[in-house]
């Protein structure tokens, strides 16, 4: 019961024991079985990869960089249905695609931002419980409503909008026309997906700007700042990496949204930069569009333009990713 | 000690803090203001329709309450008022579109209801019938049995993935979870380009509700995983620890103790996930076939669903096919918010626990 | 919980007249070293003085625990050096002192709780009846079975009933038990808890109060018969009725178990322990101070900071 004498040549500190945790047998098979699922998400995107790049394989060869410089689309056959030549060129509907998910990202940002800072800091008790309620219940609409929704109410709406903004705005390249055709722009395919993608960045930012330290809004109003004031102080900075992160999450959404963008977006091969202007392209529009009478070779090239999607998209989820671990480290 | 309780008068209790009935009428007659002075300024103006109204609303919105906030408190104040009425107004903005959807829908849908619609299919009719023939039985069978196969496939993976992130904390946990992210980010077209990719034209060579139901279990898998792993991570270390300090290996802590404190917001997660896939549309369109005729069998020939039920009504483009279209998207859209509901009434529970 | 309450539990608890014969002694003894010895000025000795190790009981599990020359780290963060002790079979040992002395660490280490930090590390042996737990081969699942542990806050399992959570450590290391109504009663009597409860058996455990809860938490660890129980600041979430209700528990299963406690309140540590081990961080590594019978610590220190910390100087 006596207490073991130290050593007295000072504390000698005895090297680490190597802790041998040898699992159960049952706990081994657990955690295979659980890493094995774990992993599932790494092996169904490298597929997704691998089989996208196997089928389209052939036409990226031949094509080479024209697959993404040239705009033409076609596949020319003869009377018996012979292939003589064909020529797939995915830069129209590569620009158009940006365009619209930018559009898109500057309309539904500032508005998003706006949302999820009124229901953070101004909206209270059963009126913020309900701004976050249909909210949330937006982001789970079904995207083939958006589109449709935005052929029938919204089109109408934005063409007259759009002649307005090209009288008076005409004079700014964006906003002019070569003709005067306002329907199904890359503006109102911009427009419903900001609509689409306004609820996920609304949400993303609204959880950040929730966790900003309540002392440091404490400690911002004790020394005598307004609302705004706070805010700009306190919860901006703070939420900046998420506000960011939420737009970038966005983005990829818009990008790859289909149906939404099929319905309301008038595919033309050609790059069109005049948002205005009733010709836009999109990749995955695309490939619905062309799916149903695609000879074989035809789906070769739809999956190398599948493959191409899908990589742009990843590469903004992995941007989006980066930008808010970085900001969010510096940030808080 | 309770008697002195008794003899004392207890003050009412008052919330000094809360704006007074005379500042909230002055609130308000900022409102009016702005509202008579737009209605005014359009009135005069050449300008006619509900946009520019509402559009000046916004600026003299704005203009007053910073008017206001400046001569009475100064600028400081005018500033603060402004911002405030405009993050309002932008909130707005936002709810503008799905009001408007919502009143679409049910205007438009509920001339396309009728007993028929979930007790025949269109084997027998096209679009273009009169409305009160055919129906959407097939779709609501095919949509059904496509959702439950893709949520046997998902529910254990996303799942997995979650115990994965939360329980093992592997070495691969940050790659996981950033995959998980990418993976939410996949367009829907393109896993159902994966599965002929991989599955039809390889091997099966045939449409059916089964790739319908292997797409939209990759659609699901990331929503089910990332609310799954929240809430998990909710649940307190202690129950782990006192799970395995009581001599449980990790697999009975996890299954007997965490999982079941879990179990409303797993049941969430599954929620979510069917409500991410059931309107999913694009991937369907590609695999599943998509049937006029009730088919049960998910392995053999074309099977409908409400997506391209909605999708194929719309394209025959007559009032009948049309209000076909939005009868079908009121169903969508009902299903939508019951699963909402159920979700939300599902983690609220959990949350008082 | 009164005097005819305890006594009928520790008679369904199944303990033989013995037993109780010893108790009665005590309480006799117990006032008598009262009267004889004069108090000393701190508060807190006399409390201790009022407080005397027991005799040998028959039916104590296990031979007892023992530590020796335990260091453990956090990465390189070293926030253990050198704990040395051995607790007997049967006594109750507080380990006391500031936080972060690194008492809840060392604590951990005997029973392997310590290395779910994925950085920690550690080095020294811990004995259990004689062998070295951290022994390559060791069944780390049966090592926990029979250190149980009680944690600062209560934490029964949500998703079961109080029935349930009390033989949840059987269903957890797959154990069979013949009759499981008479474990759950006599282990919620042990811990001071059937009375309340009996007729709610079958209700959740978060229906209880807070110091219920910590009560039923005993009772899941008694359930798998431990030899060592070890409490970490069990009572720092509770209000002082639960908290003496827990102390009462402490004084009952000392007779069959050995018992260690970690407490920030020194009134607690002087009230329940039989051994007292002062431990302290100079903001290196945390060290065993001074170790002896709690009537030694409390009233006559050895060590000048041992005083200053009983004495309420500093901490």
């Amino acid at each position: 019961m006596a207490i073991t004498e130290k050593p007295s040549a000072g504390p000698a500190i005895p090297t680490r024991r190597v802790i041998t945790t040898e699992p159960r047998l049952s706990d081994k098979v657990f955690r295979g079985i659980v890493t094995a699922g774990g992993l599932s998400s790494l092996i169904i995107l490298g597929l997704i990869a691998i089989f996208l790049a196997y089928q389209g394989y052939e036409i990226l060869v031949k094509e080479g960089t024209s697959f993404f410089t040239s705009s033409t689309w076609e596949v020319i056959t003869d009377d018996v249905g012979e292939v003589q030549s064909y020529d797939f060129g995915l830069a129209a509907m590569l620009v158009g695609t940006v365009l619209c998910a930018l559009i898109a990202v500057i309309v539904a940002v500032p508005v998003a931002v706006a949302s999820a800072l009124f229901m953070t800091f101004y909206a209270q008790g059963k009126i913020k419980a309900f701004l976050i309620a249909v909210v949330d219940l937006m982001a789970a609409f079904p995207s083939i409503l958006f589109g449709f929704w935005g052929f029938f109410i919204l089109m109408p709406k934005v063409e007259y909008w759009s002649l307005l903004i090209n009288k008076y705005l005409g004079w700014i390249p964006l906003f002019s026309v070569d003709a005067k055709i306002f329907t199904r722009s890359p503006f109102l395919a911009g427009l419903v997906l900001a609509v689409m993608i306004i609820p996920i960045t609304t949400a993303v930012a609204r959880e950040v700007f929730d966790q900003t330290p309540l002392d440091r809004i404490q400690a911002a109003y004790a020394l005598g700042a307004t609302k705004w004031a706070m805010i700009r102080a306190v919860a901006l900075p703070y939420g900046r990496g998420g506000v960011v992160g939420g737009a970038m999450l966005g983005l990829g959404r818009a990008m790859g949204e289909t149906v939404a963008v099929y319905t309301v977006l008038n595919i033309v091969y050609q790059i069109n930069w005049h948002v205005l202007f009733g010709a836009g392209g999109n990749v995955a529009s695309l490939i619905l569009l062309k799916f149903g009478e695609a000879k074989p070779l035809e789906i070769k090239g739809l999956m190398a333009a599948g493959l191409a999607l899908f990589l742009l998209t990843l590469l903004v989820n992995l941007l989006a990713d980066f930008i808010v671990a970085r900001t969010g480290k510096k940030g808080r | 000690m309770s008697e002195t309780k008794v003899s004392r008068s207890v003050p009412k209790p008052s919330k000094p803090w809360q704006p007074s009935a005379a500042e909230r009428a002055q609130s308000l007659s900022v409102g009016v203001l702005a509202a008579l002075a737009s209605v005014g300024l359009v009135a005069l103006t050449p300008m006619k329709g509900v946009l520019p109204t509402v559009i000046f609303f916004g600026i003299f919105a704005v203009l007053i309450g910073f008017v206001k906030g400046t001569f009475t408190r100064g600028s400081t104040t005018g500033k603060n008022n402004a911002i405030g009425i405009l993050l309002g107004l932008g909130t707005c903005v936002a709810l503008i579109p799905i009001a408007s959807i919502l009143q679409t829908t049910v205007s438009r849908g509920y001339k396309g209801i009728h007993t028929g619609l979930f007790t025949e299919d269109m084997s027998m009719n096209t679009a273009i019938d009169p409305i009160t023939e055919g129906g959407l039985l097939h779709a609501l069978l095919g949509s059904l049995i496509m959702v439950s196969i893709a949520l046997v496939i998902a529910m254990p993976l996303g799942i997995l993935t979650a115990i994965y992130l939360t329980e093992i904390k592997g070495r691969f946990s940050r790659p996981v979870r950033f995959l998980v992210q990418a993976m939410s980010g996949v367009p829907s077209i393109v896993a159902g380009l994966f599965i002929m990719s991989a599955i039809i034209y390889p091997i099966t060579k045939s449409f059916n509700g089964l790739m319908g139901a292997l797409a939209l279990s990759i659609l699901m898998i990331p929503t089910i995983a990332r609310t799954a792993e929240e809430v998990l991570l909710l649940i307190p270390n202690d129950l782990r620890e006192a799970g395995v300090a009581l001599g449980g290996t990790q697999w009975r802590t996890v299954a007997m103790v965490v999982v079941p404190a879990a179990r409303s917001g797993l049941i969430t997660a599954m929620i979510l996930g069917i409500a991410r896939v059931i309107g999913e549309t694009a991937p369907i369109l590609l695999v599943s076939g998509g049937g006029d005729a009730i088919n049960v069998n998910p392995v053999e020939g074309p099977m409908g669903s409400l997506p391209f039920y909605i999708w194929k009504s719309f394209f025959f483009g007559t009032e009948e096919a049309t209000t076909r279209g939005w009868a079908g998207l009121l169903v969508l859209l009902v299903f939508v918010l019951i699963l909402f509901t159920l979700a939300r009434t599902l983690s609220r529970r959990k949350v008082r626990r | 919980m009164s005097f005819s309450d305890s006594v009928s539990a520790s008679m369904k608890s199944g303990r033989d007249f013995q037993n109780r014969q010893e108790k009665l002694e005590k309480d006799a003894t117990m006032n008598e070293s009262d009267q004889a010895k004069s108090p000393k000025p701190s508060s807190l000795a006399s409390v201790a003085k009022s407080h005397i190790s027991r005799g040998n009981s028959a039916r104590r599990l296990g031979t007892g625990l023992e530590a020796k020359g335990i260091h453990a780290w956090f990465g390189s963060n070293h926030v253990l050096a050198d704990i040395s002790l051995d607790f007997a079979s049967g006594s109750v040992t507080a380990l006391i002192g500031p936080s972060g002395c690194g008492k809840s660490t060392f604590i951990r280490t005997l029973n392997r709780m310590h290395e779910f930090i994925p950085t920690a590390a550690m080095a020294g042996e811990v004995l259990l009846d004689g062998k070295d737990i951290y022994a390559p081969g060791t069944d780390v699942t049966k090592i926990r079975l029979k250190v149980g542990m009680v944690f600062q806050k209560p934490n029964p399992f949500p998703s079961m009933t109080i029935g349930e959570n009390v033989l949840s450590g059987l269903r957890l290391a797959q154990l069979k038990v013949e009759n499981k109504d008479d474990l759950v009663e006599e282990c919620l009597a042990r811990a001071g808890l059937w009375s309340e409860v009996k007729d709610r058996l079958g209700e959740y455990g978060g229906a209880l109060s807070g110091g219920q809860q910590q009560r039923l938490c005993i009772a899941r660890s008694l359930a798998v018969s431990p030899h060592v129980l070890l409490m970490d600041e069990p009572c720092s979430a509770l209000d002082p009725g639960s908290t003496l209700k827990i102390e009462d528990t402490i004084a009952e299963l000392s007779e069959t178990m050995t018992i260690i406690i970690v407490t920030h309140n020194m009134q607690q540590a002087a009230r329940v322990s039989d051994y007292t081990a002062f431990f302290l961080s100079d903001g290196g590594p945390g060290e065993m101070v001074e170790y002896g019978k709690t009537t030694e610590i409390f009233s006559n220190p050895r060590d000048k900071r041992t005083e200053n910390y009983v004495t309420g100087r500093f901490g």
